[in-house]
């Protein structure tokens, strides 16, 4: 490096730092820091005006200190002051000292993007490009607003240097993050897609990220990247011939453009086209015949960068889950990085293999591996691998090596790590269930999983235990030998006594006929447990006791005198005490009728997804890469369903104990052993409710025996764009009236229903594809039904949202759609404005995208007072004496979303001599124009 | 994306901190303790990857300097780790054989760099010659070493 790299060091920053390092205490160098601040304070405030060197000096200075992590309260304008520098240093300063300290809601911004708006119309490569770092490093909204419309100029235009470009790319991308909707997709986007074909590598890797960021959000509008990123993938990986220079990285030719093609391609399907997809796959394969080959270097450099390409390429694999070959070579790639000395290939195997175990054609392929992860479970030193290797048994398990993998678990777990006890407590008790055979093995599974790792057993694996056993009888006898066995042990976990007195409660009595397990030693031995328990535990044994006078006569008295002592009937706890006052009165004047209606047998509960499961979920973070990610995780999901389908398939509905049920559950604190997804722990009362709610839904579904015509009307629906009220929609049978309302961005509908027959409708729906409030079963002959939705508009949008109406009609099902009448101009608010103020925003709004007109033919009438009202009923202003020619009509208005809101001008011109109309629209967004200017041309 | 980028000393000194997402202070006070707690204390020998809250945090130290850059689920951790060391070699060629005190006292010539290397999270530039040639070119726009030397040190 020439000298003067470091001859700009500024002397007394350097004087500085080495003051503050030579400090021997904390105190000390606040202390100086303190001076330093009074120092810079004195000199920003003082009379003379300081130059550009000491300004910058200064900025510098604060800079460090911020870094050192003190707060800085001032020095913004001084450092805004230097942007307008005419010196690249102190520019450079400037922009730095914004980057790292201004936050995205300053009210300096507007100063800020001063300085950037003369960078940027600079044409100085250097200075565009500290501009457009600074607009990526802060990427504030107002920065997107004043700024989302010149970069895509910038980013295509012919003359731009191609450093700047790739800054432009990359600027373009962070605000396309923040503010998605401020950077609207232009003609512009089409020729960002041609710049994978752009000479400079450094532009392509650019432009690839930005890309793929925008073909995740919309993969329709950038298609045609998927021929050109194979091609130039194609050119990298296949040819040996072509020199990258220096973005050959350690003998591996583009390593970063490489993974970027790959990962954008992943944002799609495999290609339908076979010549493409012949060229992909071939470059698939060369990716993992070089892995084959001997490394070109000894330097790790080398093989991460080979490996990054492989390990991407295999993702792709994984995501198009197409072609067996390649899954399988990929299973076998991955299985030797299993036994590879790098810790960090081991690692990312194991990663990377969780996501090709749930593919069907490489699931096989996987498990031959499992020897060696469960190796890697028991010898890696490094708890991030094990994790990793758990990740793995739990996705490779089956019905094949369920048990295997189980035992594994639960040994590891004996010595594993606290961090991730809990998860690997989840995935045992999960797999647990889904793949037990023999329900004997699942209930050892489980108080295995207790006494090994009871602090991490959650509520949810202990109710599901629970729920299981009751809903199995082949498995309640065991069950209750078994923990009672269990809870012998003289130290024995809290979740195993609530396990145990659960289930001795209920089936106690099947194993009562041994002397060794006879009432009253079942009752001592829980008891024996009873003082050591929590108060929801105890509350729970309380209720176990209960159950016990129900099922054994002959302890009642021993636990009547139990639940009189002074430290029941008297406890400090108001749920404890009250259960034992009411069970002890209820023990003493039921009738053995009575009790043992009152104390049945808990019947079964309904079969739902596992709570377990939900919880392991939530634990997972949400992926959210549209594409593969969901793709895999859709596919996750379809396994996981089959497999519970095989395993419920015996589970039945017991209607008619439903409504006992109720009464008995409450006994139980927090009964509900579904965990969230279940309902409400509540009273019985409201639990009746819901029996019966669930009762409806899980009656044959009316859909499928409807017939598949599912029409959608929209006959009245253009009526309603210039007013609220109305009939929506009528037969003979339903006639369905709307009255709505809107406000900004809220609207509100209320929808009647009107039967027109004789006779009840029944098992009457109306549902949207949005939230509503289910409307009433029923609809009474001649009766009117009405059903209010809140309607909230959160974007621009086209297609109406659909009613979907079901109901049966003396005996036959009745099913039809009927489109809302929710459209984009019904979110306007009128904008009143002056002829002057009216043409300055027509002006400003002229970018040919932004404007939208039609010439059509008029289909009424053309009288002006309707046309008139049909403006105002459209939603905007109607302007009078703003264009200079009084027979056309002009509008303004506002559209309100939840994030922005579009300014809209619009002009109508009749022309009655040819029965013409011209209209044109101007808003700020192209989607808006084309959509209101559909809107409001149908109207005359 | 990549979301963050820390440069550390084996005591935890903080030499470098990058954001590229806007983060309030707090949330980075509290973010810099995690990671600096969390790497340090990993065993020699152990991989580079980690995984924390939905981000990966890939790792390596350079002498007596941690470099640690978190990126998002989906990014490549190979890739990332050679982000790392590029941008060492970027330092490297820069400085002359980079340590830490380079970084200490000429903490804004380490972002200039950087930001010709990355941008808004992404890698602009992977040339080592094209970026050292950029830095060179803003080196060459500074004023002189004797305008420099005549003025004040304070």
């Amino acid at each position: 490096m020439p000298a003067v790299s470091k001859g700009d060091g500024m002397r007394g920053l350097a004087v500085f730092i080495s003051d503050i390092r030579n400090c021997k205490s904390k105190e000390a160098e606040i202390k100086r820091i303190n001076k330093e601040l009074a120092n810079i304070r004195s000199k920003f405030k003082g009379d003379k005006a300081l130059d550009g060197y000491s300004k910058k000096k200064y900025v510098c200075k604060l800079l460090f200190i911020f870094l050192l992590g003190h707060d800085i309260d001032f020095g913004h304008m001084e450092a805004v002051n230097l942007l307008s520098s005419n010196k690249y240093t102190e520019k450079q300063i400037g922009y730095l000292f914004i980057s790292v300290l201004v936050n995205s809601n300053s009210d300096l911004i507007r100063l800020i993007n001063n300085g950037i708006k003369n960078d940027l119309a600079s044409r100085n490569p250097t200075h565009m490009n500290l501009s457009l770092h600074c607009i990526a490093n802060v990427g504030s909204r107002e920065m997107a607003e004043a700024f989302a419309a010149d970069i895509p100029r910038i980013l295509v235009a012919g003359d731009t240097m191609d450093s700047v470009k790739q800054s432009a790319a990359l600027c373009l991308l962070r605000l396309n993050r923040t503010s998605p909707d401020l950077v609207p997709m232009g003609e512009w986007t089409a020729r960002v897609v041609h710049l994978l074909n752009d000479q400079h590598l450094g532009v392509v890797t650019s432009a690839t990220s930005l890309i793929t960021t925008l073909a995740q959000k919309s993969p329709d509008d950038f298609k045609t990247s998927v021929s050109l990123a194979i091609a130039r993938l194609s050119r990298i990986v296949t040819s040996a011939s072509i020199d990258l220079q220096d973005y050959t990285y350690y003998f591996v030719a583009a390593p970063w453009l490489s993974v970027k093609l790959l990962r954008l391609l992943q944002c799609y399907p495999p290609p339908e086209d076979g010549a493409l997809r012949g060229r992909l796959t071939e470059c698939l394969e060369t990716i993992l015949n070089k892995a084959q080959e001997p490394p070109k270097s000894k330097k790790v450099q080398h093989s991460n960068a080979k490996n990054a390409v492989l390990f991407e390429a295999i993702a792709l694999i994984i995501h198009h889950d197409s072609e067996p070959t390649l899954l399988v070579r990929a299973c076998n790639q991955l299985g030797q990085f299993l036994q590879h000395r790098e810790t960090n290939l081991r690692y990312l195997a194991l990663e990377s293999m969780c996501t090709l175990a749930s593919s069907e054609f490489s699931h096989e392929a996987v498990k031959t591996h499992i020897d060696t992860v469960i190796n890697a479970l028991k010898t890696e030193r490094d708890v991030s691998v094990r994790q990793r290797a758990v990740d793995l048994l739990y996705a490779m398990c089956d019905r094949s090596n369920a048990k295997q993998i189980v035992a594994e678990m639960l040994s590891y777990l004996e010595t594993a790590d606290y961090s991730i006890r809990e998860e690997i407590v989840l995935k045992v008790a999960v797999l647990a269930e889904k793949y037990a055979v023999d329900y004997t093995w699942y209930v050892d599974t489980i108080l295995n999983l207790i006494r090994v790792a009871g602090d991490q057993v959650s509520e949810e694996v202990w109710y599901r235990v629970i729920q299981i056993v009751i809903n199995r009888d082949d498995v309640q006898g065991y069950a209750a030998k078994t923990v009672f066995e269990a809870l012998q042990a003289p130290a024995c976990h809290e979740n195993l006594v609530k396990v145990g007195g659960y289930i001795l409660g209920e089936f106690g009595n099947l194993i009562a006929g041994d002397s060794r397990s006879s009432p009253l030693v079942q009752f001592k031995l829980l008891h024996s447990k009873f003082h050591l328990c929590s108060v929801p535990t105890r509350a729970l044994l309380l209720s176990a006791y209960i159950k016990f006078i129900n099922l054994f006569p002959e302890v009642k008295a021993t636990i009547q005198e139990v639940l009189r002592s002074d430290s029941q009937l008297r406890n400090a706890d108001v749920e404890l005490q009250q259960r034992a006052v009411e069970y002890l009165r209820l023990s003493t004047i039921a009738s053995t009728d009575i009790l043992a209606t009152v104390l049945e047998e808990m019947p079964p509960f309904p079969e739902r997804e596992s709570s377990i499961l939900a919880k392991l979920k939530r634990r997972k973070s949400p992926g959210n890469q549209p594409g593969a990610e969901e793709a895999r995780q859709e596919r996750e999901r379809e396994r996981e369903r089959e497999r519970e389908r095989s395993l419920n398939g015996s589970a039945e509905h017991k209607e008619g104990g439903a409504a006992a049920a109720a009464a008995k559950t409450s006994l139980y604190p927090s009964a509900d052993l579904l965990g969230p997804t279940g309902p409400p722990p509540s009273t019985g009362g409201s639990l009746l409710v819901d029996v019966f709610s669930d009762s409806l839904q899980a009656g044959p579904a009316p859909l499928d025996l409807a017939p598949p015509n599912t029409s959608v009307s929209e006959d009245n629906f253009s009526r309603f764009i210039c007013k609220n009220n109305g009939v929506l929609f009528e037969n003979q049978l339903l006639q369905i009236g709307l009255k709505s309302e809107y406000r900004q961005n809220l609207g509100r509908i209320y929808v009647f229903f009107g039967n027109k027959t004789s006779t009840q409708f029944l098992d009457f729906s109306s549902t949207l594809n949005v939230h509503t409030k289910p409307a009433d079963p029923t609809i009474d002959a001649g009766a009117q039904l009405q059903q209010i939705l809140n309607i909230e508009c959160l974007e621009d949008f086209t297609p109406a949202p659909v009613l979907d109406i079901q109901f049966r009609y003396g005996g036959t099902l009745q099913n039809f759609g009927v489109m809302l009448p929710v459209m984009l101009n019904k979110f306007f608010q009128p904008t009143e404005m002056e002829a002057q103020d009216f043409f300055q925003r027509w002006k400003q709004l002229g970018a040919p995208q932004q404007e939208v007109q039609k010439i059509f033919k008029a289909k009424h009438p053309m009288d002006t007072e309707v046309t008139k009202a049909k403006i105002m009923g459209f939603g905007t202003a109607l302007l009078d004496g703003v264009d200079p020619n009084p027979t056309n009509f002009v509008g303004a208005g506002v559209i309100h979303t939840k994030n922005t809101q579009v300014g809209c001008l619009l002009r109508l011109e009749p022309n009655t001599q040819a029965q013409m109309y011209r209209l044109t629209l101007r808003t700020s967004r192209d989607t808006v124009s084309q959509r209101l200017s559909d809107l409001l041309s149908e109207q005359f | 994306m990549m979301q963050f980028l820390l440069l550390f000393s084996r005591q935890g000194r903080l030499r470098l901190q990058k954001w590229f997402t806007p983060t309030p202070e707090r949330e980075k006070k509290k973010i810099i303790r995690d990671m600096t707690a969390m790497v340090l204390a990993r065993k020699p020998k152990t991989c580079n990857f980690l995984h924390w809250m939905d981000l990966k945090v890939v790792y390596k130290r350079y002498a007596s300097l941690f470099f640690c850059l978190a990126i998002d689920d989906q990014e490549n951790e190979l890739l990332a780790l050679e982000i790392l060391h590029r941008y060492v070699e970027l330092l490297d060629k820069y400085f002359g054989n980079v340590c830490e005190l380079d970084i200490i006292f000429n903490f804004e010539k380490a972002y200039f760099i950087l930001d010709e290397f990355l941008i808004g999270g992404e890698v602009q530039e992977t040339s080592k010659q094209t970026v050292a040639r950029c830095i060179e070119a803003s080196d060459m726009l500074q004023e002189t070493m004797e305008e420099y030397m005549s003025k004040p040190a304070f």
